[in-house]
């Protein structure tokens, strides 16, 4: 099986403060952490899991600055076989649309049997890359994947549903499947595998070699234009509890008392 | 007849509460720009429906097959291509579930027509398609505009919008449209629900819930919580990614994948508050968060907040509730 997996460079904010930058446009980087995308974790996870069975390769492409070459470098240390980057000035601004047109211009010149992607980014969150990256190349898709079967020329993937519930659906291969998190558990990389992953060439590709124009990419390329960021507005706030920790939960303690809870 | 198309969502019989909601907002927006609102339902012996939406739809679309039956993302693309191309709505709005993700942009692409996803508002604002999103985790807003198009496609947020029937009955036309699909779709088929394996603790039942998300950072950690749900008489309850995690069984999970629930009351403790998680709780009577990021959107949920590390509270929250129900007599 030859797996490509589709992976974003993104900050973790699931703990951070963040602030919006000058522009209005975007959010302060600075003193972020980047890292994988959380989804695309799994999705890698899941590549290098069919390839150790099933043998082929498993090729990680990303799209970004200089900066995304450390989350390649992940996959690498991970198990994947090589890497591609695509970086152009021109392709900022590129919403979901945009980004599927590129991926498609570099994965159309690949074998592949599979292509996993991320379910979606914890940046935009649009979940929208893979099933247009499928449409693209003609091939069908599943999304929210939280489990997946190879056999001969089909998978069955199940889906993530509402409530708890999943649906099992048989699809023809090749095919491109978004990956839901919790599917497995990624392994820590070895120091063996960062040693390893450092010698490893990655291929950097930039406009010019997808055979996109300008046009296609970028803000003009792309179905949506951020014109300004905002902190949601705040509707009801909690009432903020203060004190010395000793203070603030004693306050927790007397309020569950106070309603019978205790 | 042209206007706004909202697609019905159906499972297992059951109309989804997405389709109401959108029926609604479709309804503020084709009222402002003097159109109508069509309710689209593809199924097989889904007439039923098709009445109730009537109420919110001055026009519903009624495509029957077999091949219907349960939902398939490529068999929705092709009856909804056909029928985006003959009406030509200005907007078709899709739920953003799991219906909606799998279908959506896919067939934004195939008709070659601009889509956006996961909104929390749309409108029209001087012929411009402008949108409302979140990003990361819904820490921000996005304001976004469409680019120009003869169709918009949208896919809406879940219990963002309160249905509400029109104040003048519509009772709307109900029509039926025959169904394009002339043979199976090979390429991806339905095979069966899968229902998850049976739980001990049902969530759901518990007056009390202790609920941890990512600070509890280690798995080492869940003892001393499970400690405090205990001394409180609670259960303990956590958010999407202690489950990816495996640290916790999912029957535990609260929040739009997961469990909804509604106890007395709840302790978020690490949780910064995804709407997905706040979809699962925010019925609860009590809602107290702990959080280090006095942004999280929890605490927009929470009736008391506290500022700090969860792990300088839980000790003498421990003490706390010890003491008090040791003077309880």
């Amino acid at each position: 099986m030859d797996v490509i997996v589709c992976v974003k460079h993104v900050p973790e904010t699931a703990e951070a403060e963040l602030k919006i930058d000058a522009s209005g446009k975007a959010v302060e980087k600075t003193g972020l952490v980047y890292d994988i995308n959380e989804w695309d974790d799994y999705a890698l996870e899941e590549a290098v899991r069919i390839r150790e069975k099933q043998g082929g390769s498993v090729t990680a492409i990303t799209i970004g600055p200089d900066d995304s070459d450390s989350t390649l470098r992940k996959c690498l240390a991970r198990g994947a076989d090589k890497a591609i980057r695509l970086a152009d000035p021109k392709f900022e601004g590129s919403d979901g649309y945009a980004i599927a047109k590129i991926l498609h211009s570099v994965v159309k010149t690949i074998h592949y049997d599979l292509i996993l992607t991320g379910m979606q980014a914890g940046d935009d969150g649009s979940a929208m890359v893979g099933p247009i990256l499928a449409q693209l190349l003609g091939i069908p898709h599943a999304t929210m994947v939280k489990k997946l079967e190879l056999g001969l020329g089909t998978a069955k993937a199940n889906r993530e549903l509402e409530g708890g519930l999943e649906e099992q659906v048989e699809v023809k291969l090749p095919a491109l499947f978004s990956i839901q998190t919790g599917i497995n558990e990624p392994r820590y990389v070895s120091i063996m595998g960062i040693r390893k992953a450092m010698q490893k060439e990655i291929k950097i590709m930039s406009l010019a070699d997808t055979g996109l124009s300008e046009n296609d990419v970028g803000l003009a390329g792309s179905w949506l234009r951020i014109e300004k960021l905002y902190v949601p507005p705040v509707e009801k706030q909690a009432e903020f509890l203060k004190g010395t920790p000793d203070e603030m939960a004693t306050k927790i303690a007397e309020i569950l008392k106070a309603k019978g809870l205790i | 007849m042209v206007g706004i198309f909202v697609l019905a969502e159906h499972r297992q019989g059951q109309i989804r509460d997405i389709t109401y909601e959108m029926l609604t907002k479709a309804r503020e927006l084709a009222e402002k720009a003097n159109v109508n609102v069509t309710a689209v339902l593809l199924g097989n012996n889904v007439k039923d429906h098709a009445k109730n939406l009537a109420e919110y739809a001055s026009t519903v679309i009624i495509v029957e097959d077999a091949k219907l039956e349960n939902f398939n993302s490529e068999a929705y693309r092709k009856v909804l291509s056909g029928l985006a191309t003959t009406y030509k709505p200005s907007l078709v709005m899709i739920g953003h579930t799991s219906q909606g993700v799998d279908l959506a942009p896919r067939l934004a692409a195939a008709l070659n027509l601009p889509l956006a996803t996961d909104c929390i508002d749309l409108a029209f604002e001087n012929d411009v398609f402008t949108v409302t999103k979140q990003m990361y985790g819904g820490k921000v807003n996005v304001k976004a505009t469409v680019r120009k198009a003869e169709t918009y496609l949208a896919t809406i947020r879940q219990a963002t919008f309160t249905p509400k029937k029109s104040a003048t009955p519509i009772n709307g036309q109900i029509v039926t449209v025959p169904s394009p699909l002339a043979e199976e779709i090979s390429e991806k088929r339905f095979i069966q629900y899968v229902l998850p394996p049976p739980g001990g603790v049902d969530i759901t039942a518990a007056e009390k819930l202790v609920g941890i998300g990512r600070g509890i950072k280690d798995v080492a950690n869940i003892p001393q919580v499970e400690d405090l749900a205990k001394i409180i008489g609670g259960v303990l309850s956590c958010s999407r990614p202690i489950v990816d995690k495996g640290w916790l069984p999912s029957d535990r999970q609260v929040g739009t994948s997961g469990k909804t629930v509604k106890p007395k009351l709840y302790l978020a403790l690490g949780i910064s508050g995804a709407f997905q998680h706040i979809l699962g709780m925010k019925s609860s009577d009590l809602i107290i968060a702990v959080n280090k990021d006095p942004k999280a959107p929890i605490f927009s949920f929470a009736d008391y907040g506290i500022v700090e590390d969860m792990f300088k509270i839980v000790p003498p929250l421990k003490n706390k509730v010890n003491e008090l129900r040791a003077h309880k007599t």
